[in-house]
């Protein structure tokens, strides 16, 4: 899976969650303080991620906050 | 004693909407039920059911539809719309004195049912974290709070089909005891799911009139079948008279007394002779200071089931002999929704009185003699009404009756 793909996937997965536009899920964009999140909100969506590349995530949820740093763990993993 | 007095109203039903939708409807005898889309219903025995129409309160987004279970997206409709009508300003109101009391019978049973079915086939670290709070019974009462900015008493009152009965009636309890000034009250269910339908459909409940929706909620009749599955919720503003008074609100009409007791008999069944559904009558009128003889319309908790109204019929012989009031379901329109059902059948009583209109009891056509009543049969009656009562019944052998009254 090319790394342009993992990010699009990535984004448009947080786009749907969070009800957000293209625009706001920057890859600085934090979820909770920029996106509009609250912590029973990323928790559900890092479960999305980990279902959708079938990855497990479970130990390092607490450190990824951004759009960004979601897309580089997750293409670290897959 | 502080009187308490409704100044809004809302609701989400099988038969629309709004309250203008709503009335419009009943009046024209117009049933809510159809065959059940939310699901295939093809390998269950009730393939029939009265789903509400599509229901998005104002700017929710879809993120904020995925946190909610469907009961408390219909109570966050049902309290916008009676908030809306009562013109009441959450800036301009003490909001530590304003409540909520919301129930419903089942609460959250489709969030439940949908985790457990992922729980099974992704284990348990699938479940989602918004299970719990989604699948709480009181979450309709917290998140219309959230959503309204009110900060007194808040709780779901929960007993099974009696709920909106038993939450009506601690509201005005709040507002008589002067433990509040506004208290938002009522019930939501959400029960058409596999699961729920399936549990009911088992208890050999429900109606399998499949091929005649509309023909299929048919209570007092001899040839009814079992109850139609109905969601939706109502939603009242009720305040105390003098801050509604203050602010110069149009005051629709007064909870004017609430009468509760349990059969202590079984689980499902109601006591036959009706003489716990009686005693809870008497108690609500007894509350509001009312005569039997002054009541005229008696809007019947009438589920279509085998055993439900010959004990209501044989409740009213115990109190009233031959000579009772009028009588109407309207469950033979709406379905039967549960936690909701007593909340939507209180704003129809309002509307009566408001209107001098009782509803009718649709789809009667053969008389049985173990349940006759003085019915409003198929079409609605013009007549005053200054005093209605709406009883309710619950598994687990409740009963709850609420008196309304003209506001005068």
């Amino acid at each position: 899976m090319a790394a342009e793909n993992v990010k699009d996937k990535v984004r448009r997965i947080i786009m749907e969650r969070l009800s957000k536009t293209d625009e706001e899920v920057t890859l600085e964009a934090r979820f909770i303080d920029d996106l509009g999140a609250d912590s029973l909100d990323v928790t559900e969506l890092l479960m999305a991620l980990e279902e959708e590349f079938n990855v497990d995530i479970d130990d390092e949820a607490n450190s990824i906050e951004t759009v960004g740093q979601a897309i580089d763990y997750i293409s670290g993993k897959i | 004693m502080r009187r308490a007095v409704v100044t809004g109203m809302g609701v989400v039903s099988p038969v629309g909407n709004s309250i203008a939708a709503f009335w419009e409807a009943l009046v024209a005898g117009r049933s809510g039920i159809g065959p059940t889309t939310r699901f295939d219903p093809k390998d269950h025995r009730t393939k029939i059911s009265g789903q509400a129409p599509d229901c998005v309160p104002a700017g929710f987004t879809p993120k904020d539809l995925h946190r909610q279970d469907r009961n408390a997206v219909f109570a966050i409709e049902a309290a916008d719309q009676a908030w809306k009508q009562s013109g009441l300003d959450a800036s301009k109101i003490n909001s530590e004195r304003a409540g909520v009391v919301i129930g419903s019978g089942i609460g959250g049973i489709e969030t439940i049912e949908q985790e457990v079915l992922r729980m099974q086939e992704g284990g348990p670290r699938r479940v989602s974290p918004l299970m719990v709070p989604k699948g709480l019974t009181n979450m309709a009462s917290g998140s219309v709070a959230i959503r309204l900015g009110l900060r007194g008493p808040n709780k779901a009152v929960v007993s099974a089909c009696s709920t909106a009965n038993h939450c009506i009636g601690e509201a005005i309890n709040l507002i008589r005891l002067g433990k509040a000034d506004i208290i938002l009250a009522g019930g939501t269910e959400s029960p058409i799911t596999p699961f729920a339908m399936a549990g009911f459909s088992s208890m050999r409940a429900m109606s399998t009139r499949n091929d005649e929706p509309q023909r299929a909620s048919r209570p007092f009749d001899k040839d009814r079948d079992g109850f139609v599955m109905g969601e939706g919720a109502g939603i009242i503003v009720i305040e105390s008279e003098e801050h509604a008074r203050a602010r110069g609100a149009e005051i629709l009409g007064e909870v004017a007394g609430m009468g509760e007791t349990c059969d202590a008999f079984h689980i499902t069944a109601p006591l036959e002779d009706g003489s716990g559904s009686a005693r809870a009558i008497r108690l609500a009128l007894e509350d509001a200071g009312i005569d039997k003889g002054m009541v005229d319309y008696y809007n019947a908790h009438g589920t279509s089931t085998q055993l439900n109204e010959p004990g209501e019929a044989k409740a009213l012989r115990l109190i009233y002999g031959a000579d009772m009031p009028l009588v109407s379901s309207t469950k033979s329109m709406t379905g039967h929704l549960l936690g909701a059902a007593g909340a939507i059948e209180a704003i129809a009583c309002i509307l009566a009185i408001r209107d001098g209109i009782i509803p009718p009891n649709i789809n009667f056509e053969t008389p049985d003699p173990e349940c006759e009543v003085n019915l409003v049969a198929n079409v609605a009656r013009k007549t005053r009404v200054s005093v209605a009562v709406s009883n309710s019944l619950g598994f687990g052998g409740h009963n709850a009756a609420l008196v309304l009254r003209r506001y005068e």
